[in-house]
This record gives structure tokens, C-alpha cells and sequence, in this order.
């Protein structure tokens, strides 16, 4: 409260600036060389703020810098409220995910249901209507009352604000790994459509235009929420709850639509949007001046505030939720309150774009910060980080890969169809309204979840990927698996990978062999994008994912996106008839560490993991893609998690059918998780034209049935499934878990 | 025949209803603002699903207050045809339009999935077009849906044949009777959980809905005609 702001002097002195992120050696830098003089207490919260890892990205940029951001195709890269991409017609696809892992472990509900809130606000502050959510979710073993706890309460936060929105959620991820135990992780990722004539930017340009502040009232929750984000996590700060936002997604559905009406129908009244996001109003609004180049002054008197006697430094850094900021242009300010009442919505200028550079806010008659708008935005001190390759990736190099043993295949995989990374996720899915705004092709439960695009004969296909042991083994070959899992994903549903979002979750980027593993799991995805001609165009950064300094798995999420050309190419995870020939697509290898088999037998993640060959993969995944768009593939579903077993038997499940092979492969190959390989249906009368297209890269492997029965014969013995059985394992698993006691 | 669209704030799946009419039935079809006083020219009324007024208080609580619920109510007992899908469902029997009230569904979760329906009634405006016992699938997607009504109302309804679906094989929320489709006395009213809106075409993989609107259209054909 103003009564006990501290002075200049008190700042300099009693250092309250170190708890709230920033650094002796970045106050200096502040004091000496920027400003030449003490920042004041709402100056300092803003550096603060500003300057942390989530608003700056001052320990990562180095390191995303390697990421390509632009092709033939992106129209709108890094940088902006989300990543743009043409799909024809005039029209493109807006995406980007973001996490809310360290609200999600505090405030499970609302720390997801905010994540959802915010990343759909991304999207429409582009200009573009959000048609689809999905998300990426880790969390410990369900062997625990808290655990269990989590993930209720996460699902039930992503449901009731997509559900109340009307925007359906569509597909995402679910594992499970002791190392996300304390710290999970919950990542969101929206996609929107839009003309690209209504492609709007957040700028704040033009003397004299107004700056808009429109949607909920500013209170006192969030207060240096960005800042909570990057730091770690311990018991002691289990009472941080302050932090986190409370969500209501019925205010942002009204501000959605309103904000929609104003971008689609009144462009010429508008500058610039954004969202108010992390960091709230300091962030947009210095955001939206520092990429314009302009200077801002703003009246906080006129912010819209939920309670008395907020001080300037709060009403700042409140991050409440359902808030846009506009730049509108001077004379259409009367026009925007009118378009926002008609919503039940506040409207209300709290500042103009003046000449200059500077940042000026004034706040109960006088001025409480005149800073230079670059100060907060481009002089962030990055920061130096140290590398260093972990021991166990070094000694992992010189020992023998472990190799699995199964003597019982059958009894293998009826096990490991219910460890709960691979098991039905039904129970939480069929919460969300995955079919809401009638576009949903295919929803969740199948390699991508696809859309069909209202009009056109165009569908989007989309997912989100991220395995965290194969990063935690080898972060670059890890890496390079994570992009590859994403575009398998979409490439199994015919469509042709566009461009990927991420969020990047690891550990504190201090410990120079996390810095390591960040380093090269990017360098790995970045690798892979440019073979696979899919940009990074979106993303986000989530450091400091650790509890009482155990740090996660590294953990990149892909979120990619996918144009099928013909609806009528869209291809089923399911086999659809009997008599279907049934190929293989790529090549199995001895890919057993970090696989589910090893956690399963082992309880352990370890060893090394083999080479990947990108540019082969790639180029089998584009002789699939183009058999599928000449029409000669049935079905197709990517091989992942237990590897051809499972997916052989998740290929039939909801289907009257079974599956009859005869393959060259051991017992445990068969549980292998080599990347980039399918299983494909194909008719009898394609099959010569199919074998044509693939050119070596598919093998027959047998037939689908009309029994309920799945039967493998491999090298020295045969895998016999009754798939009725397994389907039921696998289908009650989780609920089975979810309610047992402990 | 002219049909009205009401949106609500919070209603969703208003572009749902109105597409299933406009795109795919080609029925002359309009969105009308939850603001408006009046229905004249329109010959039927549809009322979407969503979160009017985000569920705030109760579901549909808020939203039977609305400007536009003097003229749906009018609307109704001109004899006129009124339509009411998930949280429409549950503003009409908010509104008194049909008996009953719309719990929570026991699981005290929301769900989405196809559920299989009974055809219990194939005499009315909206159902014509379905054989009287015929099985259909069509998807749910609410988290109030399970219908109450006391003892009296049930045999009332069930005497003169209101249930108009009913759920097979499983109940997904607890309502009584199974019931998941009610219409008013008079059978100008329709309320019902399931969105048959989201089952009018093979690309999303279920078009048993189709034939609810089908009917509609037809009725108000003959409708229109015999006033001639």
C-alpha cells in the first residue's frame, strides 16, 4: 500500500527488489548506467517484472535465437500475441501454447483454467476467432492423494473455462513420471482462423491516439505472477497462492466476442491490441509502445479497479485476468465504448501515445515513473549462462544400452496397455467439449485431432507432443524425437506439417547442466524443423520447474499444426476393414532406453539413445503423405509410447476388427519405440500403387480380421491378444487408479 | 418459415444451430439478440446451448429474465413452434415454459460423448420423421443435465406421451425416466439435452439429428400451407 512504500533511499538500502527477481548486479546496472539515478518503488516493480525470465527471456534468448521462425509460409513469427501462418485462400492459421505449470501446483483449478484463458486471449488479440484448444500435461505417478488431487483439478479448470467459452478442446497429452511429482506440468496451447485481412498487431502508435483499457476490473491477485514463474519452487513458498489469478470465462467470452467485433468489422478504428498477460498492464503497455518506438503516458486513476486505495505499483502489476489493452486511433474512442457496452463491457482511455520515448505514468497527481520504454523492454542484461554436460549422459555413453527380455509378449502388453502414459485418457476427455462450434473432424484419442475449415475443402489437423525421458537421456536427440512426434502425429491424419508452437519446460537454467540440457534439446528440435520445413513461429519458455531442487525431465512441447489439402483425405487412426492389408512404415531398430517398456520392467529411465536419421524420416513421411493424398491409404496411426505392440492394438480399439500379422521381429522388438514409423491400412487393389509410392519403405505385414483378436506371429513365437479383454484393461486403468485409496 | 436463433451472452453454440439450418437444411434463418422485445415474422424459435450468463446462479437462472422471454413465452402459447437444446433445455424450464428442472448430472461432471436415444414420441412438430421406437445416437455436452420433475409432473408427462427421447443402455446423468427430451402439452415446445444440431452431417461422423430439423421444417411447411 502507498502508507508503506519505501523510498528511493529505502530501496537502494533494504533491497526489496531481490524478492522479487531482480538482481543486485541488474538494480546497479538499472541505477548507474539507464536511469542515472534511484528508481522509485512502482520503477522497480516494473524492472522487476519486466526483467524476469517469463516477460524477458533473458536467460534463454541465446539460446532460441537457433530456432528458424520463418519460411514461405509465416506471416507472423515470434514476437507477437501468437505465431501466423498462410493457408490459402486468404486465410491462416494463429496458434501458440504457453505454460502455467507453477499456478497449476498451487491452485490446480484455476491455475489451468487461467493458463486456457490466457492462451485463448493470444489468439484473439491476432485478430482471429480461436477454434480449437489443446494441451500437454505431466504429472507424478497416480499413487498419491495429492497427485490425484492435481489432476482433477487441472482437468476440471481446462474444461470449465474451454467449455464455457464455446471453444472446444480437441486433443492434447497426458504422461506420467515420478520427476513431475511436485512440480507438474500444464501447458496450453489455442489455435485460431482468420482472414489475413483482419491480421492485427500489439502496437501503441500515432501522437495523440488513445490507449484502451477494456474487459474485467483490476484487482489485487497476480501481483508478480511472472515473476513467480521464474523462480523455484520449495515447501516454504507453498503459501505463494497470492500469485495465482482466478479465472471467468464468461467475462472473456463477452470480451472475446466484443474484441472480435471491433478487429473483423472496425479495423480502421484500431492501432494495435494486445493481451494483458503476464505482468498485466506493464507488460502490454510498454510491449505495445517499445514496438511501435513511441512513448506512453498513462492516468492509472482511470484503470478500472475491483478495490480501494490500490497503489500505482499494483495496479501495474496485477494480472488479472479477462483484460485487453488497444491502441485506438484519437476520435474513435466514444465509437469503441459503445461497441463494448453493447457486451455489458468497460471501455475507458487511460492514456495517450506522446512524443518521445519515455514511459510515463502518473498516478493521484503526480508522477510515479518517467522511464525510457526500451529501458524495460531491449536493455535487459542478458545473462551469461554456464554449460556443462550431466554425468549421467557422460557415463551413460560408455556402458551397454540395456536390453529387455520378454519371454511373454502377450502378457507384456496387456500390461503395459495399462500403464497410464498409455492407457485410455477417456475419463478426463469426455469432460471437455471436444465437438462444440460443430467443426471437429476427429477428436481426441487419435494421433491429431482434425477440423474441418467451415467453406473451404480444407482441414486442420493438430497436436501437441513432448517426451521428456528421451530429453532427459540425450537432450538433442531428444529433441529432434519431439518435433519428429508431432509431425508423425499429423502426418498419420494426412495433413502436412506448417509450423510448431513450444513450451520449453525445464529445470533452473542456473545449474549449468540444465542450461546444457536446454541448449542442446533446442539445438535437436531445431534440427528437425529445418528438415521438416516447420518454423517455430510461437512459444514459451518455462524455467525453474523444480521442487526442493529436483528438477523435472526437460521437457519441450511441440505444438504442431497441420493443412489436410481435401477433407476427403483426412485418414483414420482405426483400421476400417477386413481384409485390409496391413504395412509397416519404417524401420525398427533397438530402441529400448526410455522406452515404456524399460520404465515398466525396470522402473528406470537410462542408457543412450541411437542416432536419428532426420532427412530419411522426412522424406518417408512425405511418400506417406503423398499415397494418402492420391487416396491409397485407409488408415494410419503413428507408432509411439510401447511401440508397434501398442499401437497395433490401439489401431483396432473401437472397432469390430482384429489384426493378423506374420513379421521378421523379435519379442522385444516389438515394444521398441524407434521414431518415425506408422502402421498403415491399405485395400487389395491399392496395394501395388501404395508399394509404388513408398518405394521400400513399407512391409506387408499381414491382414485385418473381422475377429476381436489380435495375433502376431513374430521370431520364435506369437503374440495373441483377445482384444475385447485388452480394450477393457486399457479403457479402465485410469479410472481404476484414480479411485483406489492410498 | 422463418426461424430465430437467440443469443444470449454465454450462449455458444449458437453458430451450432444456426449453421445445421443455414448450411445444411438451407432454412431461412436469423440471429436474434437476447436485447430484442419482439418475434414478429419469425415462425419458430430456437434457443442454443452454451453458458448464458456463464451458469452464473444456475443454469439458465439468469437469461429467462432477458428481454427477448416475454415474446419466446408469448411466442409458445401462440402455439408456435419453440426449440430449446442443452442450456436452451434448461432456460425453458426455468422459464416455465416446460415442467421440470435440469440438475447437476451425478457424476457432478461435465460429459461429452455420443449417448444412444429412444424415440419415444413421433407425433410431434420436431419428430415426425422418426419412426416411433427407433434408436439414435446423438452427442450430449453438458454438466446439468440431469432431469427432475416431481412425482405428479412425471405421470403427467409420461400419461400424455411428453417424453420425446429417452436414453437407452446408459443414463448419463441421473434423470428420471431416462428421460433426456420433453415437450410441452400443447407438443410446441421442445426441450432436450442431447445437441442434435451436432449430428446433421457424415464429415463429423452422425447425422442422425438431421431429421429433428427436417421435421420442423415440414411441419411448419404444412403449417404455413393450411393457413393459406
Amino acid at each position: 500500500m502507498i502508507a508503506t512504500e519505501m523510498s528511493p533511499q529505502e530501496i537502494k538500502s533494504k533491497k526489496p527488489y531481490l524478492e522479487w527477481g531482480l538482481s543486485e548486479k541488474e538494480y546497479n546496472y538499472i541505477c548507474e548506467k539507464l536511469l542515472k539515478r534511484l528508481p522509485n518503488y512502482t520503477e522497480t516493480g516494473l524492472f522487476a517484472v519486466m526483467w524476469s525470465e517469463h516477460c524477458s527471456y533473458k536467460k534463454s534468448k541465446p539460446v532460441l535465437r537457433e530456432f528458424p521462425n520463418k519460411n514461405e509460409r509465416v506471416l507472423q513469427g515470434p514476437g507477437e500475441g501468437a505465431g501466423i501462418v498462410d493457408i490459402g485462400d486468404g486465410q491462416a492459421v494463429v496458434f501458440k501454447a504457453e505454460s502455467h505449470n507453477h499456478p497449476s501446483a498451487v491452485e490446480p483449478y484455476e491455475g489451468a483454467a487461467t493458463g486456457v484463458g490466457g492462451i485463448i486471449r493470444d489468439i484473439f488479440s491476432m485478430g482471429a476467432r480461436p477454434i480449437a484448444a489443446l494441451d500437454s500435461l505431466h504429472f507424478g505417478e497416480i499413487n498419491q492423494a495429492r497427485t490425484k488431487y492435481l489432476i482433477n483439478e487441472v482437468v476440471a479448470g481446462i474444461g470449465g473455462y474451454g467449455n464455457c467459452m464455446g471453444i472446444p478442446t480437441v486433443g492434447g497429452e497426458m504422461t506420467f513420471d515420478e520427476c513431475y511429482t511436485g512440480n507438474p506440468l500444464v501447458n496450453a496451447m489455442c489455435v485460431g482462423l482468420m482472414e489475413q485481412k483482419d491480421m492485427q498487431v500489439g502496437r501503441a502508435q500515432g501522437l495523440g491516439n488513445a490507449v484502451m483499457y477494456v474487459g474485467a476490473k483490476t484487482g489485487r491477485d497476480g501481483i508478480h505472477g511472472a515473476t513467480f514463474a521464474s523462480a523455484d519452487f520449495s515447501d516454504e513458498k507453498e503459501t505463494q497462492r497470492s500469485a495465482v489469478q482466478v479465472g471467468d470465462p464468461f467475462m472473456e467470452k463477452l470480451l472475446m466476442e466484443a474484441c472480435l467485433e471491433l478487429t473483423n468489422k472496425h479495423a480502421d478504428w484500431l492501432v494495435g491490441i494486445q493481451d494483458m498477460g503476464a505482468a498485466g498492464l506493464a507488460s502490454s503497455s510498454c510491449e505495445m509502445a517499445s514496438k511501435a518506438g513511441s512513448g506512453l503516458e498513462l492516468t492509472l486513476d482511470n484503470v478500472p479497479q475491483r478495490e480501494p486505495e490500490m497503489s500505482a505499483y499494483e495496479i501495474m502489476l496485477s494480472e488479472s485476468q479477462e483484460r485487453m489493452l488497444l491502441c485506438i486511433r484519437a476520435g474513435f474512442e466514444e465509437k469503441v465504448k459503445k461497441l463494448f457496452e453493447n457486451y455489458g463491457l468497460e471501455a475507458v482511455v487511460i492514456g495517450r501515445v506522446v512524443k518521445g520515448h519515455q514511459y510515463l505514468l502518473k498516478h493521484k497527481n503526480s508522477i510515479v515513473a518517467d522511464i525510457p520504454v526500451s529501458s524495460l523492454t531491449d536493455d535487459v542484461l542478458e545473462e551469461e549462462s554456464q554449460e556443462k554436460m550431466p554425468e549421467r549422459i557422460l557415463q551413460a555413453g560408455k556402458v551397454k544400452n540395456w536390453i529387455p527380455q520378454v519371454s511373454d509378449a502377450t502378457e507384456i502388453l496387456e500390461k503395459m496397455l495399462q500403464q497410464p502414459t498409455i492407457a485410455s485418457k477417456r475419463m478426463f476427455t469426455q469432460t471437455y467439449d471436444s465437438q462444440v462450434r460443430t467443426n471437429t473432424v476427429v477428436g481426441p484419442g487419435s494421433d491429431a485431432a482434425v477440423l474441418r475449415v467451415r467453406g473451404t475443402k480444407k482441414a486442420l489437423a493438430m497436436t501437441t507432443d513432448g517426451n521428456g525421458r528421451f530429453v532427459y537421456l540425450d537432450p538433442k536427440i531428444g529433441g529432434k524425437i519431439a518435433v519428429l512426434e508431432a509431425a508423425s502425429n499429423l502426418v498419420a491424419s494426412g495433413a502436412l506439417p506448417l509450423a510448431l508452437t513450444d513450451c520449453l519446460n525445464y529445470g533452473d537454467p542456473n545449474d549449468p547442466e540444465i542450461y546444457w540440457e536446454l541448449h542442446e534439446s533446442v539445438l535437436g528440435m531445431a534440427a528437425a524443423c529445418r528438415v521438416l520445413n516447420t518454423p517455430v513461429i510461437s512459444g514459451n519458455v518455462s524455467l525453474y520447474n523444480e521442487n526442493n531442487g529436483e528438477a523435472i525431465y526437460p521437457t519441450p512441447m511441440v505444438g504442431m499444426v497441420g493443412l489436410v489439402k481435401n477433407i476427403k483425405h483426412i485418414i483414420s487412426s482405426f483400421v476400417q476393414h477386413q481384409g485390409d492389408l496391413v504395412f509397416i512404415v519404417g524401420d525398427t531398430e533397438q530402441d529400448f532406453a526410455g522406452s515404456e517398456l524399460q520404465k515398466m520392467i525396470t522402473g528406470q529411465i537410462k542408457g543412450h539413445l541411437n542416432q536419428i536419421n532426420l532427412e530419411k524420416i522426412s522424406l518417408r513421411m512425405m511418400r506417406l503423405l503423398k499415397a494418402m493424398e492420391k487416396g491409397l491409404v485407409v488408415s494410419a496411426h503413428d507408432l509411439s509410447e510401447g511401440g508397434l505392440a501398442v499401437a497395433l492394438a490401439e489401431t483396432t480399439f473401437g472397432t469390430k476388427h482384429g489384426i493378423n500379422l506374420k513379421i521378421n521381429l523379435s519379442s522385444e522388438e516389438l515394444f521398441s519405440e524407434t521414431a518415425g514409423r506408422f502402421i498403415v491400412t491399405v485395400t487389395p487393389e491399392n496395394q501395388k500403387q501404395f508399394l509404388n509410392e513408398m518405394q521400400g519403405e513399407a512391409t506387408y505385414a499381414g491382414k485385418v480380421t473381422n475377429d476381436k483378436k489380435l495375433i502376431v506371429a513374430y521370431n520364435g513365437g506369437q503374440l495373441d491378444l483377445d482384444l475385447q479383454k485388452a480394450e477393457g484393461l486399457w479403457e479402465e486403468a485410469i479410472p481404476c487408479l484414480m479411485k483406489s485409496k492410498d | 418459415m422463418k426461424i430465430a436463433v437467440v443469443v444470449f451472452p454465454g450462449s455458444n453454440c449458437d453458430v451450432d444451430l444456426y449453421e445445421a439450418l443455414h448450411t445444411v437444411c438451407h432454412a431461412d434463418v436469423e440471429y436474434v439478440s437476447h436485447k430484442q422485445k419482439n418475434l414478429t415474422g419469425f415462425d419458430a424459435v430456437m434457443l442454443p446451448g452454451g453458458f448464458s450468463y456463464g451458469d452464473y446462479l444456475r443454469s439458465g437462472a439468469i437469461a429467462r429474465f432477458s428481454n427477448i422471454m416475454p415474446a419466446i413465452v408469448e411466442f409458445a402459447n401462440e402455439g408456435k413452434f419453440v426449440f430449446g437444446t442443452c442450456n436452451g433445455f434448461q432456460i425453458l424450464t426455468e422459464a416455465g415454459l416446460l415442467p421440470g428442472a435440469l440438475k447437476k448430472n451425478n457424476s457432478l461432471k461435465f460429459v461429452c460423448k455420443e449417448i444412444e436415444l429412444k424415440v419415444t414420441n413421433n407425433q410431434t412438430p420436431f419428430t415426425t420423421q422418426y419412426k416411433m421406437g427407433e434408436h439414435i445416437n446423438l452427442p450430449i455436452a453438458h454438466a446439468d443435465g440431469s432431469y427432475y420433475a416431481e412425482k405428479e409432473v412425471l405421470e403427467e408427462l409420461e400419461k400424455n406421451g411428453q417424453v420425446v427421447f429417452r436414453y437407452m443402455n446408459e443414463n448419463p446423468n441421473g434423470s428420471l425416466n431416462d428421460i433426456a427430451g420433453i415437450t410441452n402439452k400443447k407438443g410446441n415446445v421442445l426441450g432436450m439435452m442431447p445437441h442434435p444440431e451436432r449430428a446433421v452431417e457424415a464429415l463429423l461422423g452422425n447425422e442422425d439429428g438431421l431429421r429433428l430439423f427436417k421435421s420442423l421444417l415440414a411441419n411448419g411447411k404444412k403449417k404455413e400451407e393450411a393457413a393459406r
